[in-house]
């Protein structure tokens, strides 16, 4: 257990007096750029990096990870008060935690995520403890059929439980696929579905898509609706944080599952945002609740959360051992440690073991610490509710189109939050669900990617798919997470046909 | 133009007569750098060193503020160039991408909205192969890809950019025949090559050294006239030194390099050209740049004026014949 003893001298690095209070500044900057739209983490903390060019490397990657933990939860708070992703990895949250903050338990809310989430982390950081050695061995085994399998797994592990009508689930899907194809393409070198407009060579940022779908459709509902958004009276109190805390134990099973889809999906190269996907896709449907997820159901934000959190850390793993950053966060990360002088690979645990250890014990700090300065945040959150939405309705569209400039600075991107704004409003009136779409943009140009490369591999055989146990394994499992669902659907009408054979 | 011309004169005369006074053009407002690449890639580090050189001794009073604009191969800090002509407070940070992407894409650029202020590093380009490949040096490699033509992958950084040109001219030059795999970055191609999905990778050193170091990679030969400079050893006691050039081993390439290059937004006033090139003149004299070569295994080269002008003359007319025998011009 040698990986115990050092991390044991890790903690004599992270627990300095200075190295706390770097924690703190850290996860209170992260706090305030997560619960920004647009300006996340990855803005973040290269803002940041010039700073660090005079600390020591320890120091540094502290103050950067902790600024990344507190993004993270930043991000949430936005997803579930107003319906607006913080965080790319935020989008799954929205799903039950707005819901149940608009039925008047922001608090409630608020706390699962954030406990939930902090499970997550500290879940990823025990698992980077114990498999540091393991995990960069078995991320090598990746190449590009592997990649796009993991991919094809959570597309399928998602889209394959989902309860709206296939054909409006199909529409939404290809829309988000088109959407991801905008731009020059990798492989080809090509510009596709630009029309010949210099803004879109880049492509279509999916903050951008996702603020407008969330966010202003929202508030168009909500304006349609008549301005009910107001008061919702929720009691603002500490002991109702601590209620919550109590609760969580219910819920064991969906948090260890989700932890367990977050630590693959990061230490895989699929990343945070799809892990949390994932994991609220397979919660829905192991629920036997199933059919109300969407409603403000608590394993709803308890499996989003965790995920992502859980992913988010082991991201860090494959990004020290390989360098290979499995988030945006982490690729900027990357560049700082290059700057410091240190490179990122499979020797950098055994080269600078202080580094390597001082940060992993400071993860563990570090989310403790995030987990109680947010927790102390909840009631201030939660009565952000409280303000009529004559005051905060104006404050949230200005947040939003603020967000979307900070995205990449282009007054472009203004418009298209304004027109997916309009989409998301019309998808949620002809009921239509978002959630695929996002999905296929967050993935879609990936896995696009990944394939294209895999059938240049192969000379166009599909059967590189299968061409060795691990490939073979994730792609049996996907199509299993489509089919079997149907299969049972099938099944269980069959068998009411039998039991009323003149049903029909 | 003759107008043009006229009015030029005319302000370059008043600056003569003036010149005392305005010798020194000095930025007014917070200097904005224009980096042509994501956040964390190599022209991003280049830029930000570059940034933390000047706070650090203080080179120039106002602030800079660095901006990210990498989409489309770096295409959207280019266009942004072009969209801010004349406008002597922004500076864009790329490689030779600047003037080569407009040969083989339809962009809203041309290489003439752009005016080239320095480069400041030359970066390496090497072959690479798994530690336990069959293929012993250069010549083994080249000549199983004679054998089974198309048959060997060979993955590089993004398509028609720095690495499949270079692959491209290793087929022209050799006739070898590899099977190119595009991917996303560097790092990624790194990777591909230390799990064995691909059979070799031209990385720059940087991008190859974590991997180099924990002997999951070895280097075949180096696309560079003369061999690198000595440092540590990396790997058991091989070190960069010890790396042949690739026309040692066999390769008729003497020489492939990529320039990190800084530009301005064409149009602005010389003075402050000028003022830019002697900007980073003097980073490229401060210890902190030797190290920041030092680490990433760039060589480092101050070029400007006339002197950049012909190497990016020269660069550009050696990668057109390659894009031509590929089919790869636009236009």
């Amino acid at each position: 257990m040698g990986n115990f003893g050092l991390l044991l001298d890790g903690f004599q690095i992270a627990l300095t007096p200075t190295h706390i209070a770097i924690m703190v500044i850290g996860v209170l900057l992260g706090l305030v750029v997560g619960v920004l739209p647009g300006l996340g983490a990855p803005n973040g903390v290269s803002l940041l990096i010039p700073l660090t060019f005079s600390m020591d490397p320890v120091s540094a990657i502290i103050l950067l990870a902790s600024m990344y933990w507190g993004a993270l939860f930043g991000g949430s708070t936005t997803s579930i008060l107003f319906n607006i992703p913080g965080e790319p990895s935020s989008v799954a949250t929205t799903f039950d935690g707005y819901p149940m903050a608009r039925g008047g338990q922001a608090t409630r809310a608020l706390t699962l995520a954030f406990m939930s989430a902090g499970t997550g982390a500290l879940v990823g950081v025990i698992v980077i403890t114990l498999l540091s050695s393991w995990a960069a061995d078995f991320a090598l085994r990746f190449g590009a059929p592997e990649y796009f399998a993991v991919y094809f797994l959570a597309f399928c592990a998602f889209i394959g439980m989902g309860s709206a009508w296939p054909g409006k689930t199909a529409v939404s899907l290809l829309l988000g696929l088109a959407l991801s194809s905008v731009g020059m393409d990798t492989i080809t070198g090509s510009l596709r579905l630009t029309f010949g407009l210099s803004e879109l060579i880049g492509g279509i940022s999916f903050l951008v898509v996702v603020i407008g779908l969330f966010g202003i459709g929202e508030i168009l509902m909500t304006v349609q609706h008549g301005l009910k958004f107001r008061g919702v009276s929720s009691r603002v109190d500490l002991r109702d944080v601590f209620r919550t805390i109590a609760e969580l134990p219910r819920y064991y099973l969906t948090l260890v599952r989700s932890c367990l889809v977050g630590a693959w999906m990061g230490i895989t190269p699929g990343g945070p945002t799809a892990a949390s996907f994932m994991s609220y896709g397979i919660a829905r449907q192991w629920s036997r609740k199933g059919k109300v997820f969407g409603t403000g159901r608590p394993e709803g934000i308890v499996a989003p959360e965790a995920a992502d959190h859980s992913a988010g850390t082991c991201a860090m793993l494959p990004m020290l051992a390989l360098g290979v950053p499995s988030s945006a966060t982490a690729a900027v990360m990357m560049g700082g440690l290059m700057i410091w002088g240190l490179t990122p690979g499979p020797m950098l645990f055994t080269t600078k073991p202080d580094f390597v250890w001082g940060l992993i014990a400071s993860m563990y700090v570090a989310n403790i610490v995030a987990v109680i300065l947010v927790l102390a945040t909840v009631p201030m959150f939660a009565a952000l509710l409280r303000i009529p939405f004559a005051i905060i309705g104006p404050m949230i569209v200005a947040v939003c189109f603020v967000g979307a400039y900070t995205v990449s600075s282009a007054t472009f991107d203004l418009w298209l939050v304004l027109a997916f704004g309009i989409v998301g409003y019309l998808f949620n009136k002809l009921d239509y669900p978002i959630a695929p779409l996002v999905l296929a943009m967050v993935l879609g140009h990936k896995a696009e990617n990944a394939f294209h490369q895999s059938m240049i591999l192969s000379d166009g055989s599909v059967l590189v798919f299968w061409s060795n146990p691990l490939v073979g394994t994730i792609m049996t499992l996907a199509l299993a997470l489509v089919i079997l669902p149907q299969l049972v659907r099938l099944a269980s009408r069959w068998k009411r046909d039998q039991a009323e054979p003149l049903g029909d | 133009m003759l107008r043009n011309t006229r009015i030029t004169l005319a302000a370059a005369a008043a600056l003569l007569s003036t010149v005392a006074a305005h010798a020194e053009w000095l930025p007014e407002r917070p200097v904005e750098f224009i980096v042509a690449s994501g956040a964390g890639g190599g022209t991003d580090n280049f830029a930000r060193t570059i940034q933390s050189i000047v706070t650090k001794h203080n080179l120039m009073e106002q602030p800079i503020v660095v901006l990210n604009k990498g989409s489309g191969s770096g295409a959207e800090a280019f266009i942004y160039a072009k969209a801010n002509a004349g406008d002597p407070h922004k500076l864009i940070f790329g490689t030779n991408n600047v003037y080569l992407l407009p040969h083989v894409a339809k962009l809203a650029y041309t290489t003439e909205d752009l005016a080239p202020v320095a480069a400041l590093a030359l970066d390496e380009f090497l072959i690479w192969v798994k530690a336990d490949s069959e293929y012993k040096d250069a010549k083994s490699l080249i000549e199983a890809a004679k054998a089974n033509p198309g048959q060997i992958p060979f993955g590089g950084s993004q398509s028609k950019d720095t690495d499949e040109t270079l692959v491209a001219l290793i087929e022209q030059e050799t006739g070898a025949d590899f099977k190119y795999v595009p991917f996303n970055g560097g790092g990624e191609v790194g990777v591909q090559l230390a799990g064995g999905h691909i059979a070799a990778n031209v990385n720059n050193p940087n991008e190859n050294l974590g991997q180099w170091q924990g002997a999951a990679i070895r280097p075949l030969c180096v696309f560079s006239p003369e061999r690198m400079a000595k440092g540590e050893p990396i790997q058991g006691d091989q070190g960069w030194s010890d790396i042949p050039t690739c026309s040692e081993a066999g390769l008729p390439i003497e020489s492939y390099q990529m320039p990190r290059t800084v530009w301005a937004p064409a149009g602005l006033p010389e003075e402050a050209l000028a003022f830019y090139s002697d900007l980073l003149k003097k980073v490229s004299e401060t210890p902190e740049w030797k190290d920041y070569l030092a680490k990433t295994s760039q060589t480092g080269r101050f070029l400007a004026g006339s002197e950049f002008e012909d190497f990016i003359a020269k660069s550009q007319d050696n990668a057109l014949k390659v894009f031509k025998a590929e089919g790869w011009l636009v236009q």
